[in-house]
Formats: C-alpha cells, structure tokens, sequence
C-alpha cells in the first residue's frame, strides 16, 4: 500500500511555524521529519511517523505554493488562493526575508550577481546554513536590491512599502542594499570582529546624512532623476570632502586644532598621553579618508581605512570607549573655533556621521 | 423580454505575462451571455489593466436568465496572430433574480483558465432589472429560492413543508463527441463547464416550476449531482424538500401572522393567477395534491410495539427487473417475506396519503419542533444498471424509471415500517465503465401533518396528539405493529416516558432532533469493507455485483452494529453508506454518528463464543478477547460520558419474547451471561451480541473492531451538524478537504488485506487530521464526510470534507446534558431558533416540558457566550474588511516600534513618498496594501456558524470546475496538482460568495472530486462540483447594531409562493 496522492486544504491555510522555520532554513522533507521526531512531538501528540512525514509533505507544499506570492508581499495581501489571517501574513513576510547573520556577513558589501551567487556553496560550507537557505536569502536580497534601486525617496520606506517588511526589517535591508550598491568592503580580517548590526548603524547614519535624500529635495538638482536617493552616495559631497584636507596640510591649523582638543579635554581622559601623542597621525587618518573619498575605490575600504588609521590605534593603546566619545566630540567641536577653516558646515556633516561610526566601530 | 441583464468591467490584477517581449499583456475583456458578446476595448502593456467599460446591457428572457451563465473571457490581444485566451469566469447571475438576496454582484473575480488555473483577477459589476410580466410564462420560475441546507434556513419560518422535488436532464458529454478529437483539451473542458453550467440552470429552473406547481416558494436540501457516464452521457439531477417559507420579521411582528397560517397563503399571488399551462394540474388540484389525507390519531393509535433498526436491501440487476426472490441471501429473503407480510397485512392502512403524493420523502434532516413524529428506521435500497446511450436527451426516461423504481421501493419499505414518509432522504450513484448502481437512502418516519398541508384543518386534533407524546424520546416510539414487525427487533418499553415501546437500538439517516434526550457525548463511527469481484463485461459484470451487493449490506451492518455497541450507545444518525464500484472490487463504507439516547434501553455487551470450545489454550485466548471488550467497552463508556441512570426492573418490564433470527456471525442471544457486567444482572434478559469465532474472518472482524483507536483527548468527531453533548461553540471554525489515494499491491489482493488497507487508510487519514487540527484542541470535527471511489485497478481514493469547531471546555465538563439544555444547543447560536415556531412553542408547552427552567438556560447559555470573547478577541476578527489593511499596516508599526538601533528618521515625510507611485518602476501599479479588498469568508458544511447569526441567504452556490494538466511532474505531482486546485475551487467560491455581498458559505459541500491521472504522459485531470448557501452572517457581538437595521432589511415584500418578480 503506497500513498499515490496526499493531501490537505484548509478554508483558512493552516501554517505551522515550526515547519516553515524548517523550510525556510533549507530542510528536505525528510531531514524536517527527522528533526521534528527529535523535537519529540510524537510523545507530546501521540502520532505515528507516516502522520509526521504527511503533515510535513502538506505544508512544504504549501510553502512552496506561497513562494511565489512571498517574492512580492502586496501579492500576497491581494492574492485569493490562500485566505490567510493578517497576523500569519506578516510573520510568513517577515520569516521569509529574515536572514542570517553569519550569511549576512559574508556577503555585505559584495555585488549582488550571478557571481556571487556562484560562490554560495563556499559560503554554505563556511557557515553551515544550508545551501537552499544560502539562496533564499542572497535572492531576497537580490530582489530586495532590484525593486528599490531605481526607486526615488527613501530607502526604508521604499522597502517597506513594497516588501511590508517590519521597521527594523526594512533597515536592515536598506543596509544591505546600501552596502552592496557601494561596494563596501567588509570581508577583510581586520573587519571580521564587527557585526553586521555595526555596519547597518553605520549605513543608516551615512544614508541619512551623506547620500543626495539626506539633503531633502535639493531645488537646485537639473535633472531629479540622475542620482537615486538614498542608494548613492551625494558625488559633491564626497567631492568637496577634499576640502577637508587643509585641516592636516596647512600645519599651523593642525596645531591649533591639536592644542583645543588639548586643552578641553586634559584631566578628562584616561588616556590624555596617548591622544595628546597620536593626535596628528588619527587627525592625519580620518581627513585623509574624507579626502579619498572622491575615488570608487576609496570608498570601497572606508571601513578598512576607518578600522586601521582610527580604531586599531585606539585599541593598541588600550582607550576605553568614553574617552573615545569624548575624543571625538572635542575634535569635531574643535573645528568651529578655527578661524581659518571655512568649511564648517561641510566638517559637521562628514564628522557627524563619522563620529558615531567610529563609536560603533571601536570594540573588541 | 422580461429581464435586462446589465455588466460592467472595472478592472484586472495580477495578469499573467503574455508578450514574452515585453513581460507584459495587452488584455481585453469579452462578455457573453446567450448568444450575444460584447467587447472591452484593448488596454495595451499592463498586468493591471484599468478598463472601466460602459455598461454591457444584455435584453434577455427570464428563462434563459435562469439557465445561462454569464460567461467572462479575458484574452490577450495579438495584432498578427489569434488573440490568446487568459481565462475565464463564469458568473451564475440566479442570485440576482429574487427580490431579498443580492442586489448586485460586484468584485474580483479569480480567472479561471482549465489548463493553468488561476490566472490573475478581474473586477466585474453586475446587475438585473427584472420587468413585471403579467402574462405569466411559467417555463421559467424565478424567484423560488434554492437552499441546499438541510433543515429550515436560520431566517425564515416554514409555513408549509410541500414535499419531495426532483428533476434531471441528460446530454451528451462534450468530452465523448467525436469532435472532441479535433479540439484543444481546454475547448474540451469548456465545453463541458458551460454545458454544465447551463444543464443545471435549466434543473434549477424546472424544479423551480415544480415547486410553484405545488404552491411553494422554496427548495430546501437542494442536492443537485451530476453523473459522467461516459459515453453514454450526462446526467444532471437534483432533489430537494419544498417549502412555503416566510421571512422572519423581527420576532413580534411574526407572531400574530403564524397563528393563521392559512391567511398568509391568499398573499400569494398565484392564487389569482391560475397556471394556464395544461400540462400541469389544474389550479384547483394542486391544493389537493399536497393534502396529506391519512388521519394522525389513528396512526398514534397503531403504535404499540417496537423495532430495531432496518437496512432493507432489494439490489436488481439491469435486465431481469429483479424479482427480489431470486437474489440476496437468506436473511434478505426472509427480511423481503416480512416486508411483504407486513404490506399485506396493511393493505387497508389508513395511509392513503401516497396515493395522492407520489413520494412522500425529505431532503431535511433536522426539523421543526413537532414535525418529527415517530423513526421508523433506514430504508435504503440499491440497484444496479447498464448504462446504454442516452438516445433522446429531451425525453429521459430511462433514467427517470430507473430512479422512479428505486423510490417506490424506498416508499414501500418506509410503509413496511409503519411510515407513511422518508425524511433525510438522499440518492446517489457509482458508475464504473457501462455499469451503474444507484442507491437511494432515508429515514421512515411518521410526520406531523400540520406542517404539510395549507390551513389547519385538523389543527385541534395534532394538538391533542401532541399533548400526550412526551418530549424528547417521542421521536423513538416505534410507528409500526408490535405484532406484525417488518424484522426481528427488541423491544421494550421507553425508558424515559415508559409508556410506549421502543426498539433496542435506533438508526437514522438524520440529524438528532434538537429535543432528544441524550446522555453523554457522540462519536464518528465508520464501518469500512471491501469485497473482491472478478472482472466481467457488461451483464455478467452487474450480476456479479447485485450478487454480491446484499452480503456487503449485511456485513456493514453487522460491523456498524457491533461498533456501536462497543461504543456502548444505542443510535445511530446521519447515517450513509456509500458502496463504490470498480473494476474488480466493491467498497463500502458507512459512517454515522453513535449516541446514547436516553429513551432506548442500554445496549448489552459483546460476547464472544469460539467454536472449538474443548481446547484449553484457544479459550484462554477468547477470554482475553473478551476481557479486551469489556474494557474497551467500559473505556468508551467513560470517555463519552455515557452514565445513565440505573432503571429498576419492575417499570420497564420483560421484554417480549420473540422469534430470532440467527445467522453466521451475529445472533441474538436469550440466556444470561455472567460474563457482562452488571449492567446485564439486572436485567436478566437482556441482550448481548454474540460474536461467534468460527473462522480466521471472524477472527479478522473482531480484531478490527479493536483496531480503531480512539481519537485522541480534547478531540471529538461526529458527521452530524451537532455534536451531541457539546453546545458551547467558541467562533473559531475550519473548513477543509483532505484526499487520500493509495495504490493496492496488486499481489496481495485478497478480502483480508483488502479490508486493512482500507481500514488503515482511514484511520490515518483520520489520525492526520486530528493532528493538523491540534492547534484547535478542544475542538470537534463536525459533518465529517468521507466519500470513497475506485477511480482506476488498484487505486482507492478516499475524500473527507469537515470543519473543525473549537469549544469551551471548561464549560463542557461542567454541564450535565439535560434534553432541555441540548434545545438549547442551536438556541445559543441562534436565539430566533425558538421562536422560529411560535405555535410549536405554545403546543409543546407539555407538562412534562420543563418550560421555565429552558428559559433559565437559556439566559445562562447567552451569559455564557459572553465568557469566550476573550479568546475571540485574540483570534482576529475579520469581519470589517475596510479596516483590515489598514490593521494590517498598523500590525507592522507595531512590531517596528521595537527598533534596534537608534530612532532616527522615524517620520515619513508624505513628499517623498508620494513620486512612487508616478514612477515606471514594474511593480508600481500593485495598488497599495491600504486598498485590499480580500474579504475573509468562511466555509462550512453546517447550516449556522457558532457566535454568530445569519442574517441573510444571498443564494445558492453551485460550481463545477475541470482541470487538466499536461505537465503533471512541473506541477508538484498529483499532490502538487491537486492540492493547489483544490485552494482555487475554495478561492473561487469564497469570491463568488464577496461578490454577492457574503461572508460566509454554509451547508458548503464538495459534491463530487473525480481525479484521473496518467503519470506516464505526464498528465493528469480532475473535476469538481462544489455546492452551497451564500450567506451574510454577524457576530453576535455585534447583533446589536444590526437589530438596529433589521426593521429596514425586512421592509420587502414577504417572500410568497408567486414572487412579484418575474
């Protein structure tokens, strides 16, 4: 006796969350069966293994029906087939876009291409997510990234209203978009110790500050349509950050700047010796990054950059994190008592941003 | 030119891709109806095209308004090529052609594309100006309402029951036309849906002229089925109950009118405008004809004695038209010498009713308070036919003979009984290749004849018969002779009133009438067999079959017997047993729901009795067996809370002796035993079943019997409306469908494995399905509904259709099941339920009615309802479509307000959202989420939804669905396959029943599911015909509002027979 044909329709579409968490992470059926016998549901409802394999068999079907709807949600919220509570809508949305983080932290920063996507079974193997879970994930992503990337207005707000993703979901997609439209690098070892939470706070603050939305609808723009809003970074912006460089080239101005830092904050640091000592190399580091910026390449490393000309000397001199706020502070605030130094406006909104990435970025 | 149908396209979603190139679809809409087709103009390149045609106005006759679909083709238009076809939606516009249904259908309609199923949504709005014709055509006859719930509809009240309705017509089926080689399969599948469609248009609309032959302005139990004979045709058939219903008004309105039953019939108009169609009766008779003549005190007078239940079986082979002698074996022979006997005896019985009435039979299974007089028993009878081809389609005759001899038998074993009626009456048929069994199936009962007859007449005479007949166990008082019994039976006196006699045990093809008196909780109760059968030809084939038909009978008898009393309870209702046929094999299966009536006596044990009984380790082994029954027994008894009370000896007196008959396996057994519990000392006569062990069967049989677990705690299961036993339904339901096919090893076939794996396959099924449901504990399956078919060698393919009922438990467990409270089990649901039949109410009002303690309960039971809105109020309501999405929108905020990081840029500024929707992004033109108009509906297969009242029967759904595949394999598989068409038919349903205004269907039921597959080329076909009520229902949370309303609602015109529209 074989079972040819299987199945079950409910009027409202049964979901088993249990079951979905194991599809979505790129179970087969029967490893699903397996783990679901482990989980020892059996005891607790007295069914037999062929139930289980049923059951199991039904939802994935389900699952892989919904599938198609999940790739665009408002279909899903539109779509007559499947009568599904608005509670269970959202949490299919959500667990479908969620991701992991070791996945996400492989491939932030990297182009979303067929490329990439050929090296997920490194990635698989490296992390142990299953490569059906691997694909899933780079998809949304990739999809992600193909909806919004022309899109005007605001990043988040773009995802959210064409993924219904939660809030902080839909950060952290813009994150990734933002990530990969810039081409961040993320990978190298130096940046291994940082979360993707470290590089999402980071693209939410640049997004808001540096790319051409940050601004608000600049009246002057001739062509509205030539940058994307929120993906890109504001081209002038990056190009007057050369501007910045005359902080550390004209050298009576670095020691100015120096000697108010100095003086603000002697008794107030732990570390006074060592600022006071590496003052002008970290200035040096971080107006030297600004003044980069203007080359693709450039802008690729910043958090390499960022991690070797700041953070790693903080970190070999052993600053605790409140002298690093501190520090920081005292140096943007600096700058506005330099007489000399015309580009206030331009210092704060690229030291605003910079500052609480550093703060992010400063830890073990 | 009575009617102007008019329809408007608004718009489409979600279209497939047509132009490859482009990724988009140039679509364009035709209309059609009757010969007449309009045309939208093209919208170029979009998935979501906006058309916002004018009006399409249709000048049509009423007739063909009934009979014809509106038929929607979506098309992509091509400048070089034949335009490609999308799909299709067929639209039944009957809804809109009685005055208090639905007024307009409006919404989004599923595509439906045979081939590749849903394909995207179009909005559609359509309406119909009926014009008043006072010449009176009468081919058609709008305005009957078709209901296919089987009891009166919540809203209305019977004036009178009328009777049985049938009808069918036959065509040739489009699939076996021999330009069915030339054509597409989905010119062939559409081709079949639209005959379809228009075959039961014209069904509808002939029973419809039926109905208002006999006065009556509606069709109850409506149960339409279709029978794919092959190449021998199509038969579409229908019956139903009809009725003059009148619309209940706000309960004091009602009140005075109902108490002159007869004054509501002069406000029918077709009383002043006589049918002048010859071929009718007469406008006189008809009056006449549905005048029940035979008088109810004599009949009440008749009764003294008692029964056991019946399943007459008279097969007939399709040539000789079966002498019954000849066929069936001995027990039905000497069953058939009874039924005779007792037909002689009876020959001048008052009931002469049937002279008059055809056949006196109901669809209903549940009742008006007093309609049910007495249960006789089942009566069913089978016979088997050879399909030859339908030569005249206009004259079906053979088809109506066939089915006109099948009822005369059912009408002559309900007499047999004592019964001048058959209620819960119900036909059906299984055709494999050239052979075809029909079966036919009800309950004899003994009526009321108030509510059949216009006027009342003979009002003061029921009134008297009705104070003597105590409530709750009435309804079991044998109807027939004590003297002249159409079958061996025992029968004692009734253990709740003890004046009249009952039989041992009851079995009913209906639902338990609301007043029974019940003790402890119900069960499913399924008996399951299959017999091998020799492949034949044509008449060897039927023989073969009828020969073995009355043997399967029998065992599906025994083995629901047997159940039962392992179950310790003593009826069975809604009852149906389904025998399929196919190739080389017979199926049965029977379910049914076992109860403790009150009123019968307490079932003996099982016993049983090895045939060797000198061998000492053989009866050691019986003694195990035993000792495994009795506590089974003693295990059911206390799971479903069967304790009666303890009735001493002396009151119900001996039972009377009477012949026995004995048999194989089962007999009836007159000594005492010492072995059955205490139950059976005293009571030194009473009954125990013998289960006699004299071969490996019986071994196999009493093994079985044991076999079925139990399901497991927090569930209970029943295949009636009700659960008996639980009436504190929270509003959580759950519709569904599951199929099972499995494959038979051919090399085992043999009786035994056969019967295991059938077993086995239900039982898993049902284990799966307790599982699924778990989340719902406590809860019960309801209607559980299992039909089985053989649809090729070696394939068993097994439907269940139920809905899943969450309860209180805590309430449960504390209310002690009195018959009062059980009343009130709809009561709740349904608070109009009693005051439904304002006279029933003041006739009923007998002493031994304990009257104010109902009201009590009744004040209690909507108390209580109060106490779940807690959990209702978690399980999201969805009843305010508006607000859903912008609930849903909220939904997201909410969970965003757990942001991670710092908040930042939380405010969206309306400028920059704005340019979104301007922009030639792909996905743009999905309407924002704030627009959803995705209803919920509910589905059911019972006629009420727990926590809430209908308000409003928008009319009757009735659809039938083909789909083909030709890449099985892509398409997920059969499962795959099936599975998804199964969600389209629920989806397409739920948007025809939005479309009308709906939110609900009840008494949905899936009438038919036949599943052809090829694997080898890939392809594979199923259809579905699914049926049911559209109804608008409310919370009774929210009942206040809408009694606000109601006034305003019930301003039209009551419904009457003639209906104003025409």
């Amino acid at each position: 006796m074989t079972s040819e044909l299987d199945i079950f329709v409910g009027n409202t579409t049964l979901i088993d969350e249990d079951v979905y968490r194991l599809w979505l992470d790129g179970y087969s059926v029967s490893d699903a069966v397996a783990l679901r016998v482990r989980s020892g549901i059996l005891e607790q409802t007295g069914a037999t293994a062929a139930v289980l394999q049923s059951d199991t068999m039904d939802h994935y079907r389900t699952f892989q029906m919904l599938e198609r709807l999940l790739h665009a949600p408002p279909k899903l919220l539109h779509q007559l087939i499947f009568q599904i509570p608005p509670s269970r809508q959202a949490l299919l949305i959500e667990r479908y876009y969620a991701f992991d983080e070791a996945f996400v932290r492989e491939v932030l920063g990297k182009k979303l291409s067929k490329g990439t996507k050929k090296d997920l079974d490194d990635i698989s193997t490296k992390t142990g997510i299953t490569l059906k879970s691997c694909r899933r994930q780079f998809d949304n992503f990739k999809r992600v990234f193909k909806v919004v990337e022309e899109m005007r207005g605001s990043l988040v707000d773009n995802i959210q209203q064409h993924f219904l993703l939660s809030d902080r979901l839909a950060r952290d997609y813009a994150a990734i978009v933002f990530f990969a439209n810039n081409r961040f690098e993320t990978g190298k070892k130096k940046l291994q110790y940082l979360s993707f939470g470290d590089f999402a706070f980071c693209a939410e603050l640049m997004i808001q500050n540096w790319t051409l939305g940050a601004v608000g609808e600049a009246p002057t723009d001739p062509d509205p349509q030539a940058d994307d809003m929120d993906m890109d970074l504001d081209k002038e912006f990056l190009q007057d950050l050369k501007e910045l460089k005359v902080l550390v080239a004209d050298k009576d101005l670095l020691d100015l700047h120096k000697s108010l830092v100095c003086t603000a904050l002697r008794g107030k640091l732990g570390v006074f010796s060592e600022m006071e000592a590496n003052f002008k190399n970290l200035s040096r580091g971080l107006v030297n990054v600004a003044a980069k910026l203007t080359h693709n390449k450039d802008v690729r490393d910043l958090f390499v950059d960022l991690v070797e000309k700041f953070v790693e000397p903080c970190r070999s001199d052993h600053w605790p994190l409140n002298d690093v706020r501190l520090f920081l502070n005292q140096y943007s605030a600096s700058v506005h008592s330099l007489d000399g130094f015309r580009h206030q406006a331009l210092w704060d909104r690229y030291m605003g941003t910079l500052r609480g990435c550093l703060l992010r970025l400063c830890h073990d | 030119m009575p009617g102007k149908l008019k329809v408007k396209i608004v718009a489409g979603r979600h279209l497939p891709v047509m132009d490859r190139a482009s990724d988009l679809t140039d679509a364009f809409v035709e209309v059609k109806f009757g010969n007449t087709t309009f045309k939208t103009d093209v919208y170029l390149k979009s998935l979501n095209p906006q058309w916002n045609s004018e009006w399409f106005k249709f000048e049509v006759d009423d007739e063909d308004l009934q009979d014809e679909p509106l038929q929607i083709t979506v098309l992509d238009h091509d400048t070089y090529s034949a335009n490609d076809a999308i799909g299709k939606v067929y639209i039944d516009i009957d809804p809109l052609l009685y005055s208090e249904a639905a007024t307009v259908i409006s919404g989004w309609f599923p595509i439906y594309d045979t081939i590749h199923g849903i394909r995207g949504e179009i909005n559609v709005v359509v309406k119909v100006d009926l014009f008043n014709d006072l010449n009176r055509f009468r081919q058609s006859s709008c305005g009957v309402k078709f209901f296919c719930t089987t009891s009166i509809p919540k809203c209305y009240r019977a004036v009178i029951i009328h009777g049985f309705v049938e009808e069918l017509v036959v065509n040739e089926d489009p699939e076996y036309q021999w330009i069915d080689r030339i054509r597409t399969p989905r010119a062939s599948n559409e081709a079949r849906q639209r005959l379809i469609s228009l075959m039961s248009g014209e069904l509808q609309r002939k029973i419809g002229l039926k109905v208002l032959e006999m006065r009556g302005n509606a069709v109850v139990g409506y149960l339409q089925c279709f029978d794919l004979e092959g190449e021998s045709g199509l038969v579409v058939r229908a019956i139903g109950t009809a009725c003059t219903l009148d619309k209940l008004s706000s309960p004091a309105a009602f009140l005075p009118a109902c108490n002159s039953p007869s004054k509501e019939m002069k406000e029918i108009p077709f009383n002043e405008d006589p049918n002048p169609n010859t071929h009718s009766s007469g406008p006189s008779t008809p009056l006449k004809n549905q005048t029940y003549s035979f008088s109810p005190s004599k009949s009440y007078s008749r009764q003294s004695s008692s029964s056991d239940t019946d399943l007459s079986l008279t097969p007939k082979t399709g040539m000789g038209s079966g002498s019954a002698g000849k066929e069936g074996g001995p027990f039905k022979a000497l069953l058939r010498q009874q039924t005779q006997s007792a037909l002689e005896q009876r020959g001048g019985s008052p009931h002469k009713f049937c002279r008059r009435r055809e056949f006196p039979f109901f669809t209903l299974t549940a009742f008006p308070p007093g309609f049910l007089v007495h249960v006789g028993g089942v009566v069913s009878a089978r016979s088997v036919k050879l399909l030859d081809r339908i030569h005249n389609p206009d004259e079906p005759e053979t088809r109506d003979a066939w089915w006109a001899e099948i009822r005369q038998e059912i009408k002559s074993h309900a007499k047999a009984l004592g019964c001048h009626a058959v209620v819960g009456y119900s036909e059906s048929t299984s055709i494999c290749e050239e052979v075809c069994i029909l079966s036919a199936s009800g309950t004899a009962a003994v009526l009321n004849p108030r509510f059949l007859q216009d006027g009342t007449v003979e009002g003061c005479l029921e009134q008297r018969l009705e104070e003597n007949l105590p409530a709750g166990c009435g309804f079991c008082h044998i109807p027939y002779d004590e003297l002249n019994m159409p079958f061996p039976a025992h029968l004692t006196y009734c253990y709740n009133c003890r004046k009249q006699k009952v039989p041992d045990v009851l079995f009913t093809t209906i639902d338990l009438p609301m007043d029974a008196a019940v003790i402890g909780k119900g069960c499913l109760i399924q008996a399951r067999l299959c017999r091998l059968k020799k492949k034949a030809q044509a008449e060897a084939n039927a023989t073969a079959i009828s020969n073995l038909l009355p043997f399967m009978e029998y065992e599906v008898h025994t083995q629901l017997m047997n159940k039962l009393k392992l179950k310790g309870m003593n009826a069975l209702f809604g009852l149906r047993i389904q025998i399929s046929v196919g190739e080389n094999m017979l199926m049965g299966l029977a379910s049914a729901t076992g109860v403790y009536l009150a009123a019968l006596p307490t079932p003996g044990g099982i016993q049983i009795a090895g045939k060797t009984p000198n061998d000492g380790s053989y009866e050691q082994h019986i003694s195990h067996m035993q000792k495994k029954i009795n506590d089974t027994i003693a295990k059911n008894k206390e799971l479903y809370e069967i304790n009666p009370p303890e009735i001493s000896e002396e009151i119900i007196g001996s039972p009377i002796p009477e012949p026995r008959q004995r048999s194989r396996l089962l007999r009836s057994q007159s000594e005492s035993s010492d072995e059955v519990t205490e139950l059976d000392l005293s009571h030194g006569k009473k009954d125990a079943f013998v289960l006699e062990i004299d071969d490996t069967d019986a071994m196999e049989d009493v093994h079985s019997l044991l076999t079925d677990v139990p399901p497991p705690s927090g569930f209970y299961s029943c295949n009636t409306e009700i659960m008996p036993g639980i009436n504190n339904w929270t509003s959580e339901i759950q519709m569904f469908t599951s199929v099972r096919v499995i494959r038979l090893s051919s090399l085992n076939l043999t009786n035994q494995a056969l019967n295991k794996n059938f077993n086995d396959l239900c039982e898993n099924l049902l284990k799966s399905l307790y599982f699924k449901l778990r989340s719902m504990i406590p809860c019960c399956l309801c209607h559980v509904n299992f039909t089985v078919s053989l649809p090729e060698d070696e394939l068993i393919q097994v439907t269940v259709t139920a809905v899943a009922i969450t309860f209180d438990k805590n309430q449960a467990l504390q209310t002690t099941k009195t018959h009062a409270e059980k009343s009130l089990q709809r009561a709740s649901t349904d608070n109009e339920e009693l005051l439904q039949f304002p006279l029933e109410l003041c006739s009923d009002s007998l002493p031994s009615h304990p009257f104010p303690p109902a009201k009590e309960h009744l004040e209690s039971a909507s108390s209580n309802s109060g106490i779940p809105a807690a959990q209702r109020a978690t399980s999201v309501d969805y009843s305010s479509f508006a607000d859903r999405c912008s609930s849903w929108i909220e939904l997201i905020k909410l969970k965003a307000q757990t942001i991670r990081r710092g908040s930042i840029k939380t405010t969206v500024t309306v400028e920059k959202a704005s340019p979104v929707g301007e922009g030639n992004f792909r996905n743009r033109s999905s309407p924002p989420c704030a627009n959803s108009t995705v209803g919920v509906v509910k589905m059911t297969p019972l006629s009420f939804i727990p926590g809430a009242k209908i308000t409003k029967y928008l009319g009757i759904i009735n659809m039938f669905f083909i789909r083909e595949t030709t890449s099985l394999r892509e398409e997920g598989g059969v499962s795959g396959f099936l599975h998804a068409f199964i969600a389209e038919v629920f989806a397409m349903v739920r948007a025809h029943v939005a479309a009308l205004g709906g939110n609900a269907v009840v008494s949905y039921i899936m009438k038919q599911c036949v599943f052809m597959e090829n694997p080898n080329k890939n392809q594979a076909q199923c259809l579905i015909n699914v049926s049911g009520d559209a109804v608008v229902f409310v919370r009774e949370s929210e009942l206040e509002v809408v009694s606000t309303q109601q006034p305003a609602a019930n301003c039209q015109p009551s419904c009457t027979g003639g209906e104003v529209t025409t």
